[in-house]
This record gives structure tokens, C-alpha cells and sequence, in this order.
């Protein structure tokens, strides 16, 4: 990347994307949303909650549930290892753990480099996405964190308190 | 309890409302007032006014009633709010701050000021009333009003204290002492000699007393002040301007000596130092489990006063939540005077135990739950003076509230000695709401029909009670703040209304207890007994409902696997049975084995995720591991509703209680 080219960048809007992978799909998220990194540790699992949903954990002191997009987006195998990484988002007050196959890294976009989202999309309501970027291996789906975690489809806010 | 109890709230309350008042009175803009900010001005002096009328503050009453109907007036664009007009009010405010210092001291206020200042007030809402805003008569009362104080008042000498060679600092310091022992009406000099005239009822040497604090008795000479002041003028704004640190200081003086004293501190402060504490607690627990493994007779000393330390420095931090009952009780005296008042009854509340402490988020929870149960005795439960006097009780009706701690909960009754509950009524009432109810239930079981949806029994809906709110709203509360509601009644002898509340939700006690490999943990209140349940204790009903013996009883069984999506169980000789009450029922819990038995710190799940079915809580384990806390009344609700799939339930086990039962029915025909 050239010189130049990050000048322009300066000049016009730029968004930081952490960059994450689930199976061999590429996905980035408003890093302002990311508050940290961790391993997948110990997860307590809760009945009756879909399957994607594998429970809560303790984040020091704090009872955070845990929620894999493998799963979710059905784009993997969604095996538990030691490298297994779960991206700790904050969403207003909420803190809410995503699990994903591996973290890629940050990436700078700026607004001209984002295409809207696809027409149609049938696994991934467009309404969760923010566009599509290029990275290095190929597509990256920009998606919009704040509004999928918070959807009624996946169950992890209660209504009243969305609501609020 | 005493009067003393009663009115030191209402001071402390009286202290923020004025507060407030002074806060929206200088972010009042008189030419566009907020509508919102005047009515609030307005409240916290008709709160004032209420409570200074309860207590017999007449002077207060008065002075309050007459600021409220000018504030009424502004309120309702009669009165064209000027600048001058705010300045007069906010000294009417610092003047009500003065009455209530007084009356705080168990002195009577200055009558002589409170007259001045309501003239004031009422000139101005006349002359405001013509909607013209008339600056100039309006600044002369000011000087006019401190003369006329003065000159009225005979009872208070005016004295000239003259402080020798007292740097700049110290005089202010000086000034302020000298405004709390009576009222500074000028001052003036230099570092040589500074003059204060005051006009006070404290003796000359008291005063040179309490200034030798700061300076030496030397430096104060103290004489009789009989010429007429310089100009009074300027004595106003001293006042004015001194009343408010002045105030504090004697609240904080007062307290002093030996009274508990009291700060104020944000919630979150305090909640935050909670989750610390707790914080120590699990890494306590976690050392703990670590040395187990060891073996060190020292270390585990250590720890069992690490223990000890930590249990003591949580309940130290407990306790600062803790809020008496006081502050709920104190609301009530006047509340059942006005109702007894507007229901032609004669009532007289006793009180007793408000010294109870309680989880401020708890107080704060209890206080719409009792006020109904409060007004529901009046209403209903109080019969008339005549009616009374017919059945040969006293006129007077007694309503009893009390709070006392037991076995690590609180109790607090209504009780009064009214008509009480009548079974047939309730019955029949039940049975037209279509309510299934059997003439041999309990009565207990009778009375707990008072708190279903929709249930009134008020033959006619008063504006006291008997509007919408009901009593299932009550018991609601109060299962939400983790306690429960039980109900003793005689008819024509009086009822009994019990709440049981836990003293804090932040820590339980709780059974932990394994179900394959998952830890659950169990409020500690729930549990009855555990047992080992035998397949020939084993019933059916419906070929899908299971049934356990337990002596005489037949208790619901619900295998927590079920709940919990786990694998389900085969032989019920595998588990082992917790009798479990919640809602004054009971049932069977089956689970793997109990683990033991601990406080755990209740940590929220809706923070950051939401409420789960039979769960109340999470907490964390030893090892760190989160474990959920379940909740016993809804574990039953979910068991027996829908929400848990038919496929979900035992079938294994049922086949077993059929075999069970096959097996018995043969040998009985053997």
C-alpha cells in the first residue's frame, strides 16, 4: 500500500475492521466494537437456548454468554481447541463473546472501498450487513455486530430490556 | 420508635428539598420558565408544607403555604416571574432553611422573620398578580423586613462581637460559627478589629467559648450592641449569602457528639466495592480448593482466617446498604391518619422493630407492597367505630406494623384487628371467577386466593383501594425481591398479612448440587430434605406425570436432566430426591447428588445476556467456573407448562413407575 494512497485514505473516511475467519469465509467488524481477544475457556452451558448459543463464562467477575457464528452461519465445523478464540464485542453496556476460527487482523477501509451490501442474501439478512471490502484472501463481509447480536433472532437480548 | 425517629427523616428529607429547590430556582430563567422545573419548585414546597403540617411545624406550615401559593400562581401564569421575584424566593428558601435548623434544634424559628417574609410574599403575588413586574417596591421590603425582624423581636439581644488581629481567613471561618449561633446581621473592619453585630439567645461567654476554637480568648471582646445599626441594607445578603454553609456545619455538629453521622455515597460506589468483596470471596474459595491438595496445617490457618477476614469485611460492606425500616415505616403514620380520616375510621398505628436494617434495594421494593397492604387494612380490613362497637370491640381499630430479623431473614407484618378474611366469601368469589376450589381446602390455601389476578373482594371499588392494583401485584413484588407473603385471618378477629424476605440479594445461601456433569446451584431457602427416592415410592398419573411418595404426601417429581436438556435418567434409585418448597408448594427435584452446601455471590445474567426459565441468577464457582442458579418456583411453572417439549420429559422413569406398579398390583392380586 502505498504512500499516496494512505493520504487519501486520511482525507476521506476510514473504519478499522478486525478481521476474522469462519471456515474459509472472511468477516470484518467495527474494531470500535471489539474489546478483547481471548481463548475459549470454560463455558457453562445452558438448556433450552439454541444451538449456537454455547452458554455463559466468566469474564472477571462479569457472567458473559458466549455465542458461536460458526454455528450460526453454519460455515464450519465448530470445534473447541486451545486455539480456539473468542472476540469479546461490547454492544451499549453488554459485553457478548463470539466464537470464530481464527482472528485475522486489522484492516483500514475507507468509505469508497466498502460496496453495499449484495441484493439478495438468503443466510445472512442484509439488514446485518455493512457492506463487502476486499482483503487479502478475497471477499470480506463487513457486518454490522450491533444489530446481529441485538436481533430478536438471536434471542440474546430480551425484548423489554431491547427495548429500553 | 418515637417522634424524634419520625421527624429526623423528615429533616433530612426537608434538607433536599430545599436543595432541589434552591438547584431549580437558579437554573430558572424568569422570563421563560420550565414549566417542569416550577412544578418541581412547587412539590418540594407542598412536601415541605405536608410534613411540617404532620409534625406541627406551624411557623414552617405557614411559611411554606404561603411561598406555595405564590409559586402556585407563577405555576399558572398569574405571576410574571422577574429576577427580583427568584432573588425572594431563594431567600424564602434559605429562610425555611433557618426554621428548620430551629426546629431541628428543638427551638422555636423566628417568628418575626417568617411574618416579614410572608408579607413579602403575599405583597408580591398581589402586586405580581396585575401581571406587572414592579422591581422597585419589591427591593425595598428586603431592608424594611430585617428592621422589622428586629425591631419585633425582643426576645433575642443584639451583641457586638469585636475579633481582635484575625487574619482574613480565619474571619470567615469565625463569621460562619458566628451565623450558626445566631444571626449575623452586619459585619465590618479589618485585620485589627473586625465588628460583627449578631443578634442572638446565646450568653456572651458560650460564644467566646466556641470562637476560642479558632482564635484565642484575648482576640474576642463581646459587649452589648444597643445603637441602631448603620444600615441594614447590607445585613441581608450576609444572611443570604451564610445560611447554607452555616446549615451544613450544624448538621454536621450536631451529629458529632457521638451520633452516628452519616454520609452519602453513589449506589455504584458502594456496589462496586460489593463486587469486589465478592471478587475475594470466590479467590478465597479458589486458594481454598488449591490447598486441599496440600497438606500444610499452617497454610490452612492462614486460610481459615483469610476466611474469616473476608466473611467479616463483606458483611462490614453489606452493611453499608443497609437502610432501617425507619425510613419506610415513617411514611406511614400519615398516611393511615389521612385515610383513617377520609374513611370516617378510627385507626391507631403501632409500629415496632423499625430499626431493622434491610438491602436498600429491598427497602426500596417493600415500600409500594406494604403501602398497599396498609391501605387494603384500612379499607377493608378495619371495620367502622359503629360496627366495631356493635361486635364488642374497642372503636378505635389498631393496625400493627413490625419488622424483626429471623434466622438470617427479615419479617415484616401488617396486622390489624379488623373483620378479617371470610372463607366463604373468598370461595365464592373464586368460584365466579372461575377459580378451581374445593370447600375442604386449607385455609391457608383459602387465603392465598386473595393474590390471583383480578381477585378483589371489596364490595365496592373506593378510591383507597380496590383499583387495579391488586394484591397478585404485591405478592409479585415480593417474589421478585426474593421473598414470599403469608396470610393468618380470623374472621371478626383481624388478619395477618407476613412477608419473609431475604436480608440482601447480592449473597445466597445455597446448595450446590451436580446433575451429569454440570454443577446448579439451589437457594438454600427452597430446600426441605433431601431423600432417596425407591421406584415402589414411584407414581403415575396420565401415563406421563410422575409422583413420589414422601410419608404421607404425593409430591410432583420433576428430574432436573429434564429441565436441563440432559441425558435423562434411568432408574430413579440413580438420584437423589430434594424436596423442595416454593410458593407454599411442594415437589420433587432429581438430581445426580448433592455437592455442599455454601454462600455464593448472585452475579445478574441480564447484564449481558438475558432472563433464562428456572434460572434467577448465576454465580461463580471456586474454580471459576459460572454455575446458574435456579429458581425453584419457576423450575416448577416451566416443568408443568409448555415451554419444555413432551419428548423432553422421563419416559424412562415413568416406564419404571409402571413396572413398579404393575409389579404391586399383581402381588396384591396374588
Amino acid at each position: 500500500m502505498n504512500q499516496a494512497k494512505q493520504m487519501t485514505k486520511q482525507a476521506t473516511q476510514v473504519r478499522q475492521f478486525l478481521m476474522f475467519s469462519l471456515g474459509n469465509e472472511d468477516y470484518g467488524i467495527d474494531i470500535l466494537k471489539v474489546q478483547e481477544i481471548r481463548g475459549y475457556g470454560q463455558v457453562t452451558r445452558i438448556a433450552n437456548t439454541p444451538d449456537f448459543i454455547k452458554g455463559v463464562t466468566n469474564l472477571r467477575g462479569a457472567i458473559v454468554p458466549i455465542l458461536d457464528l460458526r454455528i450460526k452461519f453454519a460455515v464450519s465445523e465448530a470445534t473447541y481447541t486451545e486455539h480456539t478464540v473468542v472476540i469479546i464485542v461490547n454492544i451499549g453496556a453488554r459485553q457478548v463473546g463470539i466464537v470464530v476460527d481464527s482472528v485475522l487482523g486489522v484492516t483500514s477501509l475507507a468509505q469508497e472501498e466498502i460496496a453495499p451490501p449484495p441484493e439478495f442474501s438468503t443466510a445472512l439478512p442484509l439488514e446485518y450487513l455493512i457492506g463487502l471490502g476486499n482483503a487479502e484472501r478475497g471477499m470480506l463481509v463487513l457486518v454490522d455486530i450491533e444489530k446481529l447480536l441485538t436481533s430478536e433472532e438471536l434471542a440474546l437480548v430480551d425484548k423489554a430490556a431491547s427495548a429500553s | 420508635m418515637n417522634l424524634d425517629d419520625f421527624s429526623s427523616s423528615f429533616f433530612e428529607e426537608a434538607e433536599e428539598l430545599l436543595q432541589d429547590m434552591e438547584r431549580y430556582l437558579l437554573a430558572l430563567d424568569p422570563a421563560a420558565p420550565d414549566a417542569e422545573e416550577l412544578n418541581a419548585i412547587f412539590r418540594a414546597a407542598h412536601s415541605i408544607k405536608g410534613g411540617a403540617g404532620a409534625f406541627g411545624f406551624t411557623v414552617l406550615q405557614h411559611t411554606t403555604h404561603v411561598l406555595e401559593n405564590l409559586l402556585d400562581q407563577a405555576r399558572h401564569h398569574t405571576l410574571a416571574l422577574t429576577s427580583a421575584i427568584v432573588d425572594v424566593l431563594l431567600e424564602a428558601r434559605d429562610v425555611l432553611q433557618d426554621q428548620l435548623e430551629a426546629y431541628r434544634a428543638g427551638a422555636a424559628p423566628d417568628e418575626a422573620v417568617a411574618n416579614a417574609l410572608c408579607a413579602k410574599l403575599e405583597q408580591m403575588g398581589a402586586t405580581g398578580g396585575s401581571a406587572r413586574p414592579a422591581p422597585a417596591p419589591e427591593h425595598k421590603p428586603a431592608p424594611s423586613a430585617a428592621n422589622a425582624a428586629m425591631a419585633d423581636n425582643g426576645g433575642d439581644p443584639l451583641l457586638k462581637v469585636s475579633l481582635l488581629k484575625v487574619s482574613d481567613q480565619d474571619r470567615k471561618l469565625l463569621l460562619d460559627e458566628l451565623g450558626l449561633l445566631g444571626k449575623v446581621l452586619s459585619h465590618s473592619g479589618d485585620d485589627q478589629r473586625f465588628e460583627v453585630v449578631l443578634q442572638t439567645n446565646t450568653e456572651p461567654d458560650d460564644i467566646s467559648a466556641v470562637l476560642c476554637f479558632i482564635i484565642e480568648p484575648e482576640q474576642v471582646q463581646i459587649e452589648a450592641h444597643t445603637a441602631p445599626l448603620p444600615d441594614a441594607a447590607p445585613a441581608r445578603p450576609v444572611a443570604a449569602a451564610t445560611p447554607k454553609a452555616g446549615a451544613k456545619q450544624t448538621a454536621a455538629a450536631g451529629k458529632g457528639g457521638g451520633d452516628n453521622g452519616t454520609i452519602r455515597v453513589p449506589v455504584g460506589k458502594v456496589d462496586s466495592i460489593i463486587n469486589l468483596v465478592g471478587e475475594l470471596v470466590i479467590v478465597q474459595s479458589m486458594l481454598e480448593q488449591a490447598v486441599h491438595r496440600f497438606d500444610g496445617s499452617a497454610l490452612n490457618t492462614a486460610l481459615s482466617l483469610l476466611r474469616r477476614n473476608s466473611r467479616e469485611l463483606q458483611e462490614a460492606v453489606m452493611s453499608v446498604r443497609m437502610v432501617q425500616m425507619d425510613y419506610v415505616f415513617s411514611r406511614f403514620p400519615r398516611l393511615v391518619r389521612d385515610l383513617a380520616g377520609k374513611l370516617g375510621k378510627e385507626v391507631e398505628l403501632v409500629t415496632e422493630g423499625g430499626a431493622t436494617e434491610l438491602d436498600k434495594s429491598l427497602i426500596e421494593g417493600i415500600i409500594d407492597p406494604l403501602t398497599h397492604l396498609v391501605r387494603n387494612s384500612l379499607d377493608h380490613g378495619i371495620e367502622h367505630p359503629d360496627k366495631r362497637f356493635s361486635l364488642g370491640k374497642s372503636r378505635e381499630g389498631h393496625l400493627f406494623l413490625s419488622a424483626r430479623q429471623q434466622s438470617g431473614k427479615v419479617v415484616i407484618e401488617v396486622s390489624d384487628d379488623g373483620g378479617g378474611l371470610r372463607r366463604q366469601k373468598l370461595l365464592d368469589k373464586a368460584r365466579s371467577k372461575g377459580i378451581a376450589v374445593s370447600d375442604d381446602m386449607s385455609d391457608q390455601e383459602v387465603w392465598q386466593l386473595i393474590f390471583a389476578p383480578g381477585f378483589s373482594t371489596a364490595e365496592q371499588v373506593s378510591d383507597v383501594s380496590g383499583r387495579g392494583v391488586g394484591m397478585d401485584v404485591v405478592k409479585r413484588n415480593i417474589q421478585t425481591l426474593g421473598g414470599h407473603v403469608d396470610i393468618e385471618s380470623q374472621e371478626d378477629v383481624g388478619t395477618t398479612v407476613r412477608i419473609v424476605l431475604p436480608l440482601t440479594l447480592a449473597i445466597l445461601d445455597a446448595m450446590t448440587l451436580r446433575v451429569a456433569d454440570e454443577i446448579f446451584v439451589l437457594p438454600l431457602v427452597a430446600v426441605q430434605e433431601l431423600l432417596r427416592p425407591t421406584a415402589k415410592d414411584l407414581f403415575t398419573m396420565a401415563g406421563e406425570d410422575l409422583f413420589l411418595r414422601v410419608r404421607d404426601d404425593y409430591l410432583p417429581v420433576l428430574p432436573l436432566h429434564d429441565l436441563m436438556g440432559l441425558p435423562q435418567v434411568e432408574r430413579i434409585e440413580d438420584c437423589v430426591g430434594i424436596v423442595v418448597e416454593a410458593d407454599g408448594r411442594r415437589y420433587v427435584l432429581l438430581i445426580d447428588e448433592p455437592v455442599g452446601q455454601q454462600q455464593v455471590v448472585v452475579k445478574s445474567l441480564e447484564n449481558n445476556y438475558r432472563k433464562l426459565p428456572g434460572i434467577s441468577a448465576a454465580t461463580i464457582l471456586g474454580d471459576g467456573r459460572v454455575a446458574l442458579i435456579l429458581d425453584a418456583e419457576e423450575l416448577r411453572r416451566v416443568y408443568h407448562s409448555r415451554e419444555l417439549g413432551r419428548q423432553q420429559r422421563n419416559s424412562a422413569l415413568v416406564r419404571q413407575a409402571q413396572r413398579m406398579q404393575q409389579e404391586q398390583m399383581q402381588e396384591l392380586v396374588e
